[in-house]
């Protein structure tokens, strides 16, 4: 550090010190530069991995909610209808979508549809597939949720809770014991109690928005 | 300070246990306490924070002439901040599973008292060999502890290791061990154990 000062300094550097706030201004803006490139290069180098993670995981999962369709198409919301085609013009990540399957002989299965909401922490997203005919459940996955280890984490840990969506009827209702009179009765986990009435709320929700879009696709596609 | 030789030594071994970050600095304990619900979550911590502390010491003691008083914390949490996003991403790419159940914590490895300390308290004053040995020694000092927590509240919370179940289908796991005051808890027994062997020492001594 330089000592040979002809002023003293000014009130706004540290006292005792040389750096004239030329070389602070560089050394700041170029090792700001250099970090920025450096995450930059990064951010381009993980990228291709982790969209082939991310599309696998939610490949997986229709695979799952579907029991195993032979095949799926990818239906687009254009304009308050699906559709098969991407809109115009339109980016391929942002527009909503629900995915199709099929069975082998080419009749369909179901759709697997994402939904989330918040739940008891940061939003709960999941997928499920419906039978749009019926509103009947074909089964339910959590993609990501950050709830509560050993609570709320049951809504994807307690096979139990999972299994209760093969096969129900939606709108679900969330009771505490099941009686059995209904098939829309889903048992709410005890201590999981906002979490897993979350979940039958965003089935709720998005069933009651994406079942007629569905329905109305199915009549168009089969007049 | 001592001579270079006897120091490289004393380097490397001072953060394991006698100066141990966790235990004895009391720094670090945001992801001591957090993210040691599972012992996959504390060695992916663990090595994530060892890669980030070697890396910015490293390259602070190499900076440590060119970097101005002035701005040395800017300077120091820009590097630090660099190597923990390119530890981000690299631990979506590779291990997207783990990078998951780590949620935030692994960006938050910007905010660990452990790395800025080390860099501003060592590595800044000292040749680049001997910041890279001491980052080893506190990096692994720190991956101990959280592999010493992890398996406590791992194996208690959910009669798991590794996500191995141990105990058969009778064990009721305790709950309270993965969630937040499990870790409070564990911390606080560690610590007590440790301050009443130092003082069981201190009366040996006396005696």
């Amino acid at each position: 550090m330089t000592t040979a000062h002809a002023h003293p300094s000014p009130a706004a550097s540290a006292p005792g010190s040389g750096t004239p706030s030329w070389r602070l201004l560089t050394i700041l803006s170029l090792s700001g530069a250099l970090a920025g490139g450096l995450i930059v290069s990064a951010y381009r180098a993980t990228l291709p991995p982790i969209e082939a993670h991310r599309a696998a995981r939610v490949e997986a999962a229709i695979r799952e909610v579907l029991k195993l369709p032979a095949r799926w198409d990818t239906l687009y919301l254009d304009r308050g209808a699906l559709t098969k085609r991407l809109p115009d013009g339109a980016n391929p990540k942002a527009v909503e979508r629900v995915f199709l399957g099929f069975d082998s002989n080419g009749n369909p299965v179901g759709a697997a549809i994402t939904a989330g909401r918040p739940g008891f922490a940061d939003i709960i997203n999941l997928i499920f597939g419906l039978d749009p005919t019926s509103g009947t459940l074909l089964g339910m996955k959590v993609l990501t949720s950050k709830e509560t280890p050993g609570l709320g984490d049951k809504i994807y840990r307690d096979s139990g809770f999972v299994r209760q969506f093969r096969g129900a009827v939606a709108p679900l209702k969330g009771v505490k014991d099941v009686s059995g009179r209904s098939q829309s009765e889903v048992a709410v986990i005890t201590g999981a109690t906002i979490s897993s009435r979350t979940v039958i709320r965003i089935i709720n929700e998005a069933t009651a928005r994406w079942q007629p879009l569905l329905q109305a696709y199915r009549a168009k596609a089969t007049p | 300070m001592a001579a270079a030789p006897a120091a490289s030594l004393e380097d490397l071994t001072r953060g394991l246990w006698r100066e141990n970050p966790v235990l004895v600095q009391m720094l670090g304990l945001c992801p001591t306490l957090a993210v040691t619900n599972s012992v996959a979550n504390g060695i992916a911590m663990g090595v994530a924070t060892l890669f980030v502390l070697l890396g910015s010491n490293v390259l602070v003691a190499s900076l440590r002439t060119v970097i101005p008083k002035e701005v040395r914390i800017t300077s120091y949490i820009l590097i630090i901040a660099t190597f923990v996003t390119t530890a981000d991403f690299t631990l979506e790419a590779l291990v997207p599973r783990i990078h998951a159940a780590l949620g935030p914590f692994v960006a938050l490895i910007v905010v660990n008292c452990i790395i800025l300390g080390r860099a501003e308290a060592f590595a800044s004053r000292v040749s680049v060999r001997r910041a890279a040995l001491d980052a080893i020694g506190m990096g692994t000092g720190f991956t101990m502890v959280l592999l010493m927590m992890s398996g406590v509240r791992e194996v208690l919370g959910s009669g798991t290791l590794l996500g191995m179940a141990l105990f058969g289908g009778r064990f009721e796991p305790w709950v309270i061990m993965v969630l937040p005051p499990g870790g409070f808890l564990t911390l606080g027994i560690f610590l007590l154990l440790l301050a009443w062997r130092a003082e069981r020492r201190q009366r040996v001594q006396e005696a």
